[in-house]
């Protein structure tokens, strides 16, 4: 198991090297770093000076792979590439376009976008399955039918809808909670919980859909029948033979998004005004801050390998067929 | 026993059916359009008794065991008859009673044990449910009672072994756990479907001797289901014969086997290969099962029967006898006799020079296992360890071993469908082994091969035509597309298929005619050589009959030679002509066919031979118990592989393999006894 | 009117979609196998009405793909000269929907702003009122008297129109025998066509109802700039449609290609092409987009010379899209493909070809890539409706479509600030939520149908 996980580990390496070479080609390649400054200073007639200035402001003023000016080692360190790329691999992200320090405002972000993205997805997770057990319990009947297309057109309703009508119905009308802002400490469950609602309310027809599935494949298994041979009721068969097998999939597929929710929604947080890092990309991209999504890019990657690995450790705890080596 | 107990037991035995199925009518399907599954089916089991379905794949006798269980798919329904446990209506009963029977009174196993069981809790506590629901005196001491229980059913090492999953256990050890799950309600009736047919023979023995044993201690009634006639000589006091839905006759066991009175009971028994039958060739049964979506108006074997006439196709025949002993037939049981004539004998074998087509000198086989940071290689699965053979032409070769031992992969290997990693695979002179791209892709017009299953080894997307053309087109040979397109239609018939099948897809035909074009397809590049593997054991009694018949005739008249890979010893028996036992990827016998049937030398062959289920009650059979299953390929046993298992283990067997001693004839054995003259003719 | 036939990127690609469904449907036609899973679509009651509705929405789709630019005049050598403008068929056939516009906001079947200005009255005193719009129920008095009795009216004409038009339809397609046409109607035919015909019935009548009253009144009301939004949520559909479409089209040859070859060559090509879809989908999606089009911007901001128009660079930008989204889902179906082909290699059949002495190449065209076509099938069909959700929130995150060009995202966008107005302007928001809905839900339930028909693992376990 230990020799799986370093080699999975060793794995990530090449993952990374490839993610931090598409980014380093997307942001310093298909645009030079003139092409940036002259956007960031806004049109065309902007003065050499001015551009130089830019790029001597925020570091883009070295040469992208190779510094014939700098002696022994600094020729390949005082880079674009090193500076800007493979400093990433260290975590240090150096400053925003703007001039923040971006591995602080992450370390401080971070956390309002863990407060609404863990209820979310373990409020979302236990409303789910408990539909989709009852659907699954009563399958092949009308509930079930009218169940699953409840499902569909729910999720066939775009999730902005569901943010913009929350927003307007609760905070507007009815006038129960802010519509946006956050607040520290207890406080925040009053910004918190409309952003949770909304959340849950918009993955509750695909979650309940797939989950179903998941269970009716289970029930059509021979062991159901060899439960059910054994005279144990349904609702034991379901919950104890069927539930057990189906959460299998269920949970790998959580522990996989939950390194990312670090990251947060990005719609979520920046409709409802919430200073996390979902809604720090958004204004970063608004911004055209690349510094910021550069970071984040990185950051997402090394965490959805993160979460890979977790779901293949979660794998051999859940299913006892499953071993690591 | 004493007078009075032997009285009560006369009396008690035929007055009191314990489980009396009566006119059960099951349909599945939508209701407008049912297929009629069970149609009218009627039978009982006494306590202590066994009763076998017999039926061919699709005859309904599962539905029956479900329909008993009430545990039938959700379209399926029973529609009319009754069910009877103890005198008490089982289709009366509300779903909150039948489960108090199911598992209860009524225990069922399986076919598969490897889905049976679910695979993420523990045997124990899958059995411990059972033992909670339908054992109240044991509720206090449950874990010990299921220790108890797998002790009863021949699990080694109990107290261990209820705390793993079901993928930690063999298929016969998970058949076993299945067993001892129907058990802890202490049923009165256990039904079984097919309950050996997914394991191998040695397996098998032992499983249906469990069985046996079981039910002399508790007196349960047993209602087996097979298809194997084999296991109802075994097993059965009482049979019924099933066919589209129907029982067509019933017997006692014994007056069954002695006497079949039903036309297709009949064909039944003349289908089975036998060595004696090696000459004349197989009866087989024309035509195929009809719909079951359809209200029979008439026979329901008519269209296949050679002995029907005019009323059998107008006029649903009656039953005959009692009903303990009859059968369903418009004929009287003196008047059905096997009139056709016996087969004319077919050509002889010819005799190919004794010159080995193909001659296979160690070969090997290993699959390595990767382990640790850098997957460096700890260990090989040794799925082929060191084979000599050689297949002459216009000769059959059987390959015979149980599930695990190396034998399809052979086949692979001597195809180059996998390269071998040491060895020689001489074909004609050439070394198959070192050849490569386009000189190989040339080469392989020469050996082709035959699958097991026909469902999976047509592409569903091509037609016919296409199929068996497809090696003409890679090898670019036949000419052009309606060239081509003759030699199909050519080949089709050649086959015993008509040449409009060649416009059709292969989802239109039977199993039996698919493995038919298969062996077209096979035949097109004209080869010398056919791998076999399997090519019968997904088929049932009667339409593997035709298949072996058409092999056979092939041969005789193209000189084809085959390497034949079984586990069926009955098809060996018929068709080959030498034959080689495998176990754990290395050949322990080999010898002319006869010869290594009639009188093993390898302790293995001895005792394979011994548990294959010979159809016929009288047949004295001692079984040669073989303890365990076959180790893994991985790291086998040291000294001879078999030793662990071999009754007749002697010091020296565990220390190093044996030398294969050749004996007269070209007989091959790998054992220290054989050659130390122990055990020598 | 003369006209200079224009062909844009998408244009050209949809023209493509359009011949390879052309080819597939000639194809499937001569192989029965093929055909069956069509039936069981065609045979289920959901699979009718959703392909009436989708109908619909490709309808207009397809119209606002025949661009062209009108002719404005004849150059003194007599030679004509065109606009720059590039118009649609379908903007012809809107007509006065395209060029009517008032001032600013007006509600639904308004006949006034939405809000007071002051206007000077005629004896030039300055008011503050709701002034009259321009060409919303213009045909009415000046205080829009007897709206309502209007609308009904003019509705009824309409609908009448629309189930005219139904019948006519009818009538060609059962070539006027009407045994036919009453067995389909009361579904005596084997397959629920009839179905079909009575969804197709609704929406004509509804269509029709509402394309007569949109020629008098906003039927959905107007924006800010007074452009009508019944207009632009019809112009939007071409917009969802090719973001659910040329996506997958554009991402099918690589996921298929490197999907099988990976799963059937195994060794060292599978682990490069599981290299790649590995990294890529470590990326999450929206930042790989953002990063993408943030690039694209900055180049076409600073290369804007490179395009003559404006609707040519919007409609690069929404086909660059379309490129950057199939990168980023492409990686799902080549796993599932390549998971599959790993299971056909292992298949009998793949095995007697190789014995035949089958080369690769032909293996992978005969044998496996027919045999994962139906899993190819549902996942473009089953994307579809999630690319045409994506587009509005990527628009909304500005890193969708230009915003000149007319999307839903566009308009939700454009329109939600609005929502903390009092009175509240709702209508944009609703019409671009419904029209992405029916579209959507249209799309989910075909896909379902679409999917159990085509999967026989599923199949069995009815």
């Amino acid at each position: 198991m230990s020799a799986y996980i370093i080699r999975r580990l060793l794995y990530a390496i090449p993952i990374l090297i490839g993610v931090n070479a598409l980014t380093f080609v997307l942001f310093f390649v298909v645009n030079s770093p003139d092409d940036m400054a002259r956007m960031h200073l806004g049109g065309k007639r902007v003065t050499d000076q001015a551009i130089e200035a830019w790029k001597e402001d925020h570091g883009y003023n070295k040469p992208l792979l190779f510094n014939e000016a700098a002696a022994g080692t600094a020729a390949l360190t005082d880079t674009i590439l090193y500076e800007k790329s493979i400093k990433l691999f260290l975590f240090e992200f150096g400053q925003s376009d703007s001039g923040r320090d971006i591995s602080e405002d992450i370390s401080q972000r971070m956390w309002p976008s863990l407060a609404i993205a863990v209820p979310t997805l373990l409020v979302g997770l236990a409303i789910n399955i408990t539909f989709a057990l009852l659907l699954a319990f009563f399958r092949a009947t009308y509930l079930d039918f009218w169940g699953v297309v409840i499902c569909v057109a729910m999720m066939s309703i775009s999730s902005l809808f569901y943010i913009i009508g929350g927003q307007f119905l609760v905070g507007k009308l009815l006038n129960l909670v802010p519509i946006s802002g956050y607040d520290t400490g207890l406080h925040a469950w009053k910004f918190m919980i409309l952003p949770v609602i909304v959340g849950v309310i918009g993955g509750i027809g695909s979650g309940t859909r797939w989950y179903r599935t998941l269970f009716l494949e289970e029930i059509h298994r021979d062991y159901v029948r060899s439960a059910r041979a054994k005279g144990l009721s349904e609702h034991w068969v379901l919950f104890r033979h069927v539930l057990r097998n189906a959460l299998i999939p269920i949970l790998t597929g959580v522990v996989v998004v939950l390194p990312l929710l670090f990251i947060g929604s990005l719609l979520v947080e920046s409709f409802f005004g919430i200073p996390g890092l979902g809604s720090y990309t958004i204004d970063a991209i608004n911004n055209q801050d690349f510094a910021i999504v550069r970071a984040m890019v990185f950051l997402g990657a090394v965490l959805y390998i993160i979460g890979l690995l977790l779901t293949d450790i979660s794998y051999t705890i859940a299913d006892p067929r499953v071993r690591l080596d | 026993m004493s007078s009075i107990e032997a009285a009560m037991h006369k009396v008690q035995t035929p007055a009191e059916p314990l489980l009396a199925v009566d006119a059960l009518t099951t349909h599945l399907g939508s209701q407008a359009h049912p297929v009629r599954a069970v149609d009218g089916v009627s039978f009982e089991i006494r306590r202590g008794e066994t009763f076998v379905l017999l039926g061919e794949s699709g005859c309904g006798k599962s539905m029956i065991a479900l329909s008993i269980m009430r545990l039938l798919p959700h379209t399926g329904r029973i529609v009319g008859g009754d069910v009877k446990l103890d005198g008490k209506s089982l289709r009366a009963l509300s779903e909150a009673d039948m489960r108090a029977e199911r598992g209860g009174r009524v225990g069922m196993i399986f076919q598969e044990p490897m889905t049976s069981l679910n695979p993420v809790i523990t045997v124990g506590e899958q059995v411990a449910e059972a033992v909670r629901l339908h054992d109240p005196d044991s509720r206090e001491r449950v874990a010990a009672r299921v220790v108890e229980l797998f002790r009863a059913v021949g699990i080694p090492d109990p107290d261990k072994r209820v705390g793993e999953y079901p993928h930690q256990l063999s298929g016969g050890m998970k058949q076993r756990v299945m067993i001892a799950m129907a058990l802890a309600g202490r049923p009165e009736v256990l039904i079984a479907d097919e309950p050996t047919t997914a394991l191998d023979v040695t397996i098998q023995a032992q499983v249906l001797d469990l069985l046996k044993d079981l039910q002399r201690e508790t007196g349960m009634g047993i209602l087996l289901i097979t298809h194997d006639l084999g296991v109802v000589a075994e097993m059965a006091d009482r049979v019924g014969v099933m066919y589209a839905g129907q029982i067509l006759e019933t017997n006692d066991a014994e007056r069954f086997f002695d006497r079949p009175r039903h036309p297709y009971s009949r064909k039944l028994f003349r289908s089975l290969p036998k060595a004696e039958k090696r000459s004349e060739g197989l009866d087989v049964i024309a035509g195929i099962v009809p719909p079951l979506d359809q209200a029979f108006t008439h026979c329901r074997f008519a269209d296949r029967c050679e002995l029907a006439f005019d009323a059998c196709r107008t006029t649903l025949p009656p039953w005959r006898g009692g009903d303990a002993d009859g059968f369903r037939c418009h004929l009287e049981a003196d008047e059905v006799r096997d009139q056709d004539a016996p087969l004319a004998p077919a050509a002889s074998d010819r005799h190919g020079d004794d010159t080995a087509l193909l001659d296979v000198s160690g070969l090997k086989m290993h699959f390595p296992i990767h382990k640790g940071v850098l997957r460096r290689v700890v260990g090989h699965v040794k799925a082929v360890d060191g084979l000599d053979l050689k297949i002459p032409t216009a000769r059959t070769v059987a390959l015979v071993g149980e599930s695990g031992c190396g034998k399809t992969t052979v086949g692979k290997a001597i195809l180059q469908l996998h390269r071998p990693t040491a060895g020689r695979v001489e074909f004609d002179g050439v070394d198959l082994a070192h050849v490569r791209g386009a000189e190989l892709r040339r080469l392989r017009r020469d050996f082709q091969i035959i699958f097991q299953d026909p469902a999976s080894s047509m592409n569903p997307r091509m037609l016919v035509e296409d199929i068996v053309a497809e090696g003409m087109v890679a090898q670019g040979i036949g000419g052009n597309r309606a060239e081509r397109r003759r030699k199909v239609e050519q080949l089709l018939e050649q086959v015993g298929m008509q040449a409009q099948a060649a416009n059709r897809y292969p989802h239109e035909f039977s199993g039996g005619q698919r493995q038919r074009i298969a062996i077209a397809r096979a035949l097109a590049l004209e080869p010398r050589l056919i791998v076999c593997d399997e090519p019968t054991s997904a088929l049932d009694v009667s339409v593997q009959a035709q298949v072996l018949n058409l092999l056979r005739d092939l041969q005789r008249e193209l000189g084809i030679s085959y390497l034949f890979i079984t586990h069926n010893i009955s098809v060996v028996a018929y068709l080959a002509h030498e034959v080689a036992v495998m176990y754990l990827g290395r050949i322990v016998e080999y010898g002319a066919v006869e010869a290594v049937l009639q009188h093993p030398k390898h302790p293995y062959t001895e005792a394979l031979l011994s548990a294959v289920p010979v159809p016929d009650p009288d047949h004295e059979r001692a079984v040669i118990r073989l303890e365990g299953d076959m180790p893994s390929p991985v790291n086998p046993p040291s000294g001879c592989h078999f030793h662990p298992r071999c009754p007749q283990a002697v010091a020296k067997c565990r220390e190093s393999y044996p030398d294969t001693v050749t004996l007269s004839s070209g007989r091959r054995v790998a054992c220290w006894l054989a050659s130390e003259g122990q055990r020598g003719d | 009117m003369a006209f200079q036939p224009v062909i844009l990127w998408t244009d050209a690609l949809v023209y493509l979609l359009l011949v390879l469904i052309g080819l597939m449907v000639w194809y499937t036609r001569r192989h029965e196998h093929l055909l069956t899973p069509w039936r069981r679509v065609s045979g289920s009651r959901t699979g009718q009405a959703t392909m009436v509705v989708l109908g619909f929405y490709i309808a207009v789709g397809l119209m606002d793909t025949l661009h062209f630019n009108p002719q404005t005049g004849v150059d003194d050598a007599g030679k004509p000269i065109y606009s720059t403008e590039v118009l649609s068929v379908f903007d012809v056939v809107a007509g006065p929907l395209r060029t009517q516009r008032e001032k600013t906001y007006s509600a639904p079947f308004a006949t006034h702003l939405f809000s007071k200005e002051n206007v000077q009255t005629a004896d030039g005193r300055m008011e503050r009122i709701f002034p009259r719009l321009q060409y919303g129920g213009a045909h009415l008095d000046a205080s829009g008297a007897g709206k309502l009795a209007d609308i009904v009216q003019k509705g009824a004409i309409g609908a009448a129109q629309g189930v005219v038009a139904w019948a006519l339809l009818i009538l060609l397609l059962n070539k006027l025998r009407i045994g036919r046409i009453r067995d389909l109607l009361a579904g005596r035919r084997p397959q629920p066509w009839h179905v079909g015909a009575w969804t197709a019935l609704a929406m004509f009548a509804f269509v029709g109802a509402l394309w007569e009253l949109s020629g008098y009144y906003h039927v959905l009301g107007t924006d800010k700039v007074g452009e009508d939004v019944f207009f632009q949520s019809l112009k939007s559909i071409r917009t969802g449609l090719i973001i659910g479409t040329l996506t997958t089209l554009v991402m099918l040859p690589a996921a298929i290609l490197l999907g099988i070859m990976a799963g059937y060559f195994r060794g060292w090509v599978d682990d490069v092409i599981q290299y790649l879809y590995t990294t890529l989908n470590s990326i999450p999606g929206v930042l790989l987009i953002a990063a993408a089009v943030l690039m694209m911007q900055i180049y076409m901001s600073n290369n804007a010379d490179q395009f003559n128009s404006l609707t040519e660079r919007a409609d690069l930008r929404l086909l660059f899209l379309c490129l950057i989204l199939g990168v980023t889902s492409w990686t799902g179906l080549c796993r599932l493909l390549r998971g599959e082909a790993l299971k056909l290699r292992e298949l009998e059949y793949v095995q007697a070809a190789r014995a035949f002495g089958v080369n690769h190449f032909r293996i992978l065209v005969r044998h496996v890539l027919p045999n994962v076509m139906h899993i190819v099938l549902i996942t473009v069909v089953l994307d579809f409706s999630g690319l045409v959700l994506a587009e509005a929130v990527l628009s909304y995150i500005s890193i969708g479509v230009d915003p000149a060009t007319n999307s839903w995202g566009n308009m939700i966008n454009g329109a939600r600030l609005e929502l903390a107005r009092e009175p509240v302007v709702w209508w944009s928001l609703l019409a671009a939520f419904t029209f992405m809905f029916t579209l959507v839900l249209a799309a989910n339930l075909f896909s379902d149908v679409v999917r159990d028909a085509f999967d026989p693992r599923l199949r069995e376990q009815r």
